[in-house]
């Protein structure tokens, strides 16, 4: 599904990325860890095309398809879907408002009608319930005054609704309590399927618990320098990063 | 000649030619006037008020200052300008002229009709004599220039005791019927105690020859009396507004001005408000989206003079490629207004690198026990929130317009006629270039 190669990235000159490889089949979920300044959230964020990056060497195929000369809507309606680690307050636009605007012109870009309004609020209400949302949450403003839990939670529905291919989860364990983990861990493990993968994004080992990888990489200096499976997760919780370095 | 000389010329013929029996003292009040403005002139950029924002380049017209052609306009040229969807009293004004056969007005609850009428007929003397520019008086030589041409506008007299249920829609069509016109429409409305008004007020030019109003609009609001006022500014891009509107606020009355600013050459917007009275609200909201090379200047002035009573002022601003935006709030509170809340807060957004506001909060306060705030930020769109939303499949043009949306949401929230919440948020979207699947 998604083929990494040899991927340089810079941000204002500075090369973050120093040549990733990574290739993701369909139905599995790969977490990639590291310390702080490694390069994950650029890694997440040059996949999913923040412009402020500017990709200097290597390519990002997905589904056979190259993702460099599209903008980040596009890629988003080629499947890609990035939570972010920070989502961003929008004051003005409710939760529904904004889904339906995003489900729309991902169909528009596919050639596809509108969805009647009638099934979108079908769409809406069947995901607010899978993951156990509050209705009266969606018609609340976009993350405004959300907690950290809510936010996340937010990113996981708009997930659910978008139904990407690839989904790159940017640090959603930071800042939330267990049982928010919890419930946004489940919410990803009822989405995941054979056909779509998932990236996972983490310092820590715990949303590793209750979102099983099938592959762990370690990314330091802008490098995968190991990978492995799921019990090199707890290799690290137990020894940390520096034997990598 | 220039345009002052010319004004000053035509007065005297203005004044005999008026065919209006106007009594002496409106005859007193326009020589007045005229002597006023003949001695001011028009304002210049040295003037403090008028630093950015200039005349000039409108005062080089020749313009024609009392059409001399009728031009017949049907309905079905005119009715997208209304607000159709709501029952309405409606006042249409064609090149300055009334016109009878577009306008629904009436007599039974209230007094809805035209400004030449209320000077002329004695049964109104006493509102006329009492109301009549007390307090457009001696304010700025502008509003001097209307005075002095007071021919036709709008009178609107609500009784106590009346709550209107239909709003009041006041449009003054420019047809191009002239090349260049100045319009002076002048506005008297009274609002009696416990009563409720909502006014939409718009001027269109239908051509695209070139159109100058100056416009003045006095209100005076009676005891517990609520008026919502509505300005829709989406004029043509050869069309300038000067617009002077003065509110007086009785006690316990609750009075609202919402301008939007889409569109036109250069527009001034003068507008202030005068408490007589205690436990007086004044909301003043207002939202300018500009490209292109157009110019908004928003004027506005709350003066507090007796305590307990409340200001809440909230203008937002977009500009884009090389408009310009100004913003001068001041606020006086007095001496004796100790308990005072006045707060004011304006936004503005920069798109594009061409594009300038010059923001001016100013708060004169001499009074001690009062709570009074003023924010102001210039910024630009937030790009990780622009990334945000395309990472969701929104492109860039839905994703900027969606947060602009957003960005003015409050001041479209303040609309309290549905139907025109409705064609506000068309107008914002259509000014933004995109088609958005809901309304906000």
């Amino acid at each position: 599904m998604l083929e990494v190669k040899n991927l340089h990235a810079s941000i204002n000159n500075k090369e973050i990325l120093k040549g990733i490889n990574l290739e993701i089949k369909a139905g599995e979920v790969h977490a990639i860890m590291g310390p702080n300044g490694s390069g994950k959230s650029t890694l997440s964020a040059v996949i999913a095309g923040k412009e402020d990056y500017e990709v200097t060497a290597g390519s990002i195929i997905l589904n056979g398809e190259d993702l460099e000369d599209l903008a980040p809507e596009e890629r988003a309606h080629k499947g890609v879907f990035l939570s972010f680690q920070y989502p961003v307050e929008i004051p003005g636009v409710t939760v529904t408002n904004f889904i339906k605007t995003a489900i729309n012109e991902s169909r528009k870009a596919k050639g596809l009608e509108e969805l009647p309004a009638k099934d979108m609020l079908k769409l809406i209400r069947e995901k607010a319930d899978l993951l156990e949302i509050d209705r009266k949450f969606l018609s609340r403003s976009l993350n405004e005054g959300f907690s950290g839990g809510e936010k996340k939670r937010n990113e996981i529905f708009q997930m659910a609704m978008l139904e990407p291919k690839l989904a790159i989860l940017d640090e959603t364990d930071s800042g939330l309590d267990i049982d928010a983990l919890k419930v946004v861990a489940n919410g990803v493990n009822k989405l995941k399927s054979k056909d779509n993968a998932v990236i996972v994004i983490t310092h820590y080992q715990r949303l590793l618990d209750y979102i099983v990888p099938d592959f762990v990489h370690v990314l330091y200096n802008g490098k995968i320098v190991k990978s492995g499976g799921k019990e090199l997760a707890l290799e690290l919780e137990a020894k940390g990063y520096d034997w990598l370095k | 000649m220039d345009l002052k000389e010319k004004l000053v010329s035509s007065f005297l013929a203005f004044e005999n030619k008026g065919g209006l029996d106007m009594d002496s003292n409106v005859h007193s009040i326009r020589l007045n006037a005229i002597q006023n403005f003949e001695k001011e002139g028009f304002p210049t950029r040295k003037d403090e008020e008028w630093k950015y924002t200039s005349l000039r380049p409108l005062l080089k017209h020749d313009f024609s200052l009392f059409p001399s052609n009728e031009e017949a306009i049907e309905f079905k040229n005119i009715e997208k300008y209304l607000i159709n969807e709501i029952e309405s009293y409606t006042l249409i004004f064609v090149d300055g002229v009334f016109s009878s056969h577009l306008s629904s007005t009436t007599h039974d609850e209230c007094d809805v009709c035209v400004l030449s009428s209320a000077l002329t007929r004695p049964k109104y003397k006493m509102i006329v004599d009492n109301y009549f520019n007390t307090i457009a008086k001696n304010n700025n030589s502008l509003s001097e220039l209307n005075t002095a041409f007071t021919k036709e506008g709008v009178f609107i007299n609500i009784p106590k005791n009346t709550v209107l249920a239909k709003p009041i829609q006041i449009i003054n069509f420019s047809t191009g019927s002239e090349n260049e016109i100045l319009l002076q429409p002048r506005n008297l409305i009274v609002v009696g105690e416990n009563s409720h008004v909502q006014i939409i007020e718009r001027h269109q030019n239908l051509s695209k020859n070139t159109t100058l109003t100056n416009a003045v609009t006095e209100i005076f609001v009676n005891k517990r009396a609520i008026v919502d006022y509505y300005k829709i500014q989406n004029d043509t891009e050869n069309s300038s507004l000067i617009d002077s509107t003065f509110v007086s606020q009785k006690q316990q009355s609750v009075a609202s001005v919402n301008t939007y600013s889409f569109g036109g050459n250069i527009t001034r917007n003068n507008l202030e408000f005068y408490h007589e009275g205690e436990h007086i609200t004044s909301n003043l909201n207002g939202i300018s989206i500009l490209n292109g090379k157009q110019h908004v200047d928003n004027h506005t002035l709350v003066n507090h003079k007796f305590p307990n009573c409340e200001s809440h002022e909230l203008y937002k601003g977009i500009y884009a490629e090389k408009s310009t935006g100004v913003f001068n709030g001041k606020v006086i509170v007095q001496q004796a207004a100790q308990k005072t809340n006045a707060f004011q807060q304006n936004n503005n957004i920069i798109i594009d690198d061409g594009a300038t506001i010059n923001a001016k909060p100013q708060l004169e306060i001499f009074a001690d026990d009062v709570k009074c705030s003023h924010g102001c930020t210039i910024g630009q769109l937030d790009e990780s929130a622009l990334f945000y939303m395309q990472s969701r499949g929104i492109p860039k043009k839905e994703a900027q317009a969606l947060l602009l949306f957003a960005f003015g949401n409050d001041v479209v929230e303040k609309i309290k006629i549905p139907q025109l919440k409705t064609r506000i948020t068309k107008l914002i979207a259509k000014n933004l270039g995109v088609n958005l699947g809901f309304e906000l």
